[in-house]
């Protein structure tokens, strides 16, 4: 449990960090608080949309699913299903910010904190959904 | 069996307290009060001024000038800005027939057209009025709905280049709110009252413009000469 509690957790504070990315976005926050000002830089950058939606909008989506499914997968009798959809949800997001530091680092040239926090958190539950799973496999396993 | 419910217990009590506190922050952040405003009616000082008689384009040997009334949050300017200006500027600013001069007129019921102006006169300081005017203009749609304009404008300055160091320096300030408020006061006592308002002349001209309009205007002021 303590896994799936973690990946619930860590998911709300990505929905809290992207949604902040994204507030900022749309003109609701005055200005980031990020003391390299990098994050203006790369939130104001062409390459902060993808497939015609701003990439903390997708952030916004993409966490609000993996916070549902953490706490699907708390429910007692839960079955298998919701933490197997958050690792395949967290790996595609892990991919993505992988694409989305190669951006920061060799394209846009800046590096946003709150990207990087963002990053630290989807690797970290993806983390978390694979030990569970190698958990629940020991134990059927004994 | 009971352990487990008691320890779910705790993570619910703290989940929710997390989400609460976070929700309360954004909360917080969305309503917190506009990071810069530049104030109505202040006294307008004889250093505001000096010098100062509007935005310039185009030559001094021009033999028409029209001045522009306009304020940065009124859709018609916007409309005439991105819509019309680049028209006006090609067939008659470029070819030396017209010069344009730019005044603030920020409406009252506007609330970010102070902003707006002063935003361009912090950019003016730096060599790049025209470019954040037009920055300005161009992303009025999507200023003027927000909560607070500032972060936007301050985010065109830094597209355009600026000394993000200085032009927060210039905001903060408030260091032209005189020249605005002059600017204003001077339209008034010419007798603008809506914008976007042309002065060629002495003669005020009000309503929608096209360059078409204009280019008539200037022809019928100073004929093109025979080629």
């Amino acid at each position: 449990m303590i896994y799936r509690m973690s990946a619930a957790f860590l998911s709300l504070a990505g929905l809290f960090i992207s949604g902040y990315l994204y507030l900022y976005k749309i003109g609701r926050i005055g200005s980031l608080a990020c003391g390299t000002g990098g994050c203006e830089t790369v939130q104001l950058s062409s390459w902060s949309r993808f497939a015609g939606l701003e990439v903390s909008l997708i952030g916004v989506l993409g966490y609000a699913c993996l916070l549902g499914l953490s706490l699907a997968s708390l429910q007692a009798g839960a079955r298998q299903w919701p933490i197997r959809a958050i690792a395949v949800g967290a790996g595609i997001g892990v991919v993505f910010t992988l694409y989305l530091t190669y951006l920061e680092l060799f394209i846009i040239h800046a590096i946003c904190r709150w990207c990087v926090a963002s990053g630290v958190i989807i690797v970290a539950i993806f983390a978390a959904a694979l030990l569970d799973q190698r958990r629940q496999l020991r134990t059927r396993v004994s | 069996m009971a352990a487990n419910q008691a320890g779910m217990k705790r993570f619910y009590a703290v989940f929710g307290a997390v989400a609460v506190i976070g929700l309360g922050a954004l909360a917080y952040l969305t309503t917190r009060p506009q990071t810069i405003s530049i104030p109505a009616n202040v006294t307008v000082q004889p250093s505001d001024t000096s010098g100062f008689r509007g935005y310039l384009k185009g030559s001094p040997d021009a033999p028409v000038e029209i001045t522009e009334f306009a304020d940065y949050q009124c859709p018609f300017c916007q409309t005439f800005a991105t819509l019309q200006m680049p028209t006006i500027e090609e067939r008659l600013i470029n070819t030396g027939r017209l010069r344009w001069r730019y005044r603030d007129f920020p409406l009252q019921q506007h609330s970010f057209s102070r902003l707006a102006a002063h935003s361009a006169a912090c950019a003016d300081e730096q060599g790049k009025y025209w470019e954040q005017h037009k920055r300005i203009y161009e992303g009025q749609t999507e200023w003027a709905t927000t909560r607070d304009a500032a972060p936007m404008f301050r985010r065109y300055a830094q597209a355009g280049g600026m000394d993000l160091r200085r032009y927060d320096g210039c905001m903060k300030a408030g260091k032209y709110a005189g020249r605005i408020q002059a600017s204003l006061d001077e339209g008034i006592q010419l007798g603008v009252n809506s914008t976007p308002t042309l002065l060629v002349g002495n003669k005020l001209y009000r309503g929608r413009f096209d360059s078409d309009a204009i280019t008539k205007l200037v022809d019928s002021l100073a004929p093109r000469r025979a080629q």
